[in-house]
């Protein structure tokens, strides 16, 4: 589906608070799979429909929170001019070495942006051991789906300050398009949806005064059917629901929010409209926002706007 | 006070607001004040992470059974008796404060 010189957001490393108990969510509420661990004790990651090594790495900290994203992209010779349209951007780029601190992925290349967020990118990363079967494939392998049978990674939003700084370098260095965006009555924004591919968002910024800031990670599900089935794990395993089941009007995802058990927030996301680069751009006016967020109810929640990690 | 199941229940004071409501010792602070609609504090993460319900123990004996981020709770704020409510449960009734 990518249409751009950046594939797709293929990785990214979460701060927990408590290791055993955010692992046992992720792997049997969300249903990823344990890829393994690195030697320092962090837990890789995957969606079972995933190809690549891992996706999501958890890091034991005493905050919880984002330490870094990292977007697959098509060649070692893009990765190299992204390197150099980085540094000529203004940021500083420095290099992680192929199978060091991401056991499976190749170089590096990492940046952090003006909202205070690390990304990186990189050309080549090993398959996976538990993979998509490719001849005559079935569904799903040996296992079936657990749990909210997450398929794979889907996006993430990031809240920090200078979001305009951040789309631009995305647009500019990445590739990347902006099939959306929410602006402030005086024309700034306030919010970007940005992509690479035709999914609505691969990565998204909302405008905050604390740099470095997650909102939520994405997972893809597959209908309005498992969305629903999510909903029912949320009940039965008691976790924190922030919202949902409900309908964006922006992106059109449909969409539960909760926390996992560290207080990071989760969607489950299933649909979302094609996103073609060259389509006419989606606006939403800062006071319209209720209803692109929440179409049904058209009314904001405290919690959404506030709580990041 | 116990509930039917035997679970001691305590009773929580907010000051300023003067709010009380009560509960158990297997439950978190900030759980019992939703269920209770008392505030001041309406949501949360409820994993110690987002440091929406920091408030400050006044008074009274409490168990932190979850982890609390260091970015809204340092050492110092816990010897003064900054808490997340989402990660503690009352042994004793407690007075709380905003913090």
């Amino acid at each position: 589906m990518a249409l751009n010189k950046t594939l797709r957001p293929g990785l990214i490393q979460i701060r927990v608070l408590d290791l055993d108990k955010t692992l046992d969510f992720y792997k049997n509420i969300l249903g990823l799979n344990e890829v393994g661990r690195t030697s320092d004790g962090r837990v890789m990651l995957k969606g079972y429909d995933e190809f690549d090594h891992h996706s999501v790495v958890l890091r034991l900290a005493d905050a919880p929170g984002f330490d870094y994203a990292a977007f697959k992209v098509d060649s070692r010779e893009r990765l190299e001019e992204i390197k150099a349209a980085a540094q000529a951007f203004g940021y500083a780029v420095d290099e992680v070495p192929p199978n060091s601190n991401q056991p499976g992925f190749g170089k590096r290349y990492g940046f952090t942006l003006c909202t205070g967020h690390r990304l990186e990118v990189y050309a080549d990363v090993d398959l996976a051991a538990q993979r998509p079967m490719t001849l005559n494939p079935d569904l799903w392998g040996d296992e079936p789906p657990r749990g909210m049978k997450a398929q794979r990674l889907d996006h993430f939003l990031l809240f920090g300050p200078g979001i305009e700084e951040a789309e631009r370098f995305c647009t500019e260095v990445l590739g990347m398009f902006v099939p959306e965006i929410a602006n402030t009555p005086d024309g700034h924004r306030l919010a970007t949806w940005i992509t690479s591919s035709n999914k609505p968002h691969d990565l998204a910024f909302v405008e905050y005064p604390h740099p470095g800031k997650i909102h939520h990670i994405g997972f893809y599900l597959q209908d309005w059917t498992e969305v629903g089935g999510a909903a029912d794990i949320i009940g039965k395993y008691r976790l924190k629901l922030d919202i949902g089941p409900t309908r964006h009007a922006i992106t059109r995802g449909m969409t539960i929010y909760f926390w996992e058990p560290s207080g990071n927030r989760i969607e489950t996301y299933a649909g979302g409209y094609t996103a073609y680069p060259d389509n006419p751009q989606r606006v939403w006016e800062a006071d319209k926002i209720g209803r692109g967020l929440f179409y049904y109810s058209g009314e904001l929640i405290d919690s959404f706007l506030q709580i990041v990690t | 006070m116990a509930n039917p199941d035997g679970v001691k229940r305590h009773v929580i004071r907010v000051l300023d607001t003067n709010e009380e409501f009560t509960c158990g010792e297997d439950e978190f602070l900030l759980n019992a004040m939703i269920h209770a609609r008392s505030g001041p504090i309406y949501h949360g993460c409820c994993g110690g992470g987002c440091g929406i319900c920091r408030m400050k123990v006044e008074r009274g004996a409490m168990f932190a059974a979850k982890r609390m981020s260091r970015e809204h709770v340092s050492p110092t704020d816990a010897e003064n008796g900054i808490v997340l409510l989402c990660c503690v449960q009352p042994r004793g009734d407690i007075l709380l404060a905003r913090a």
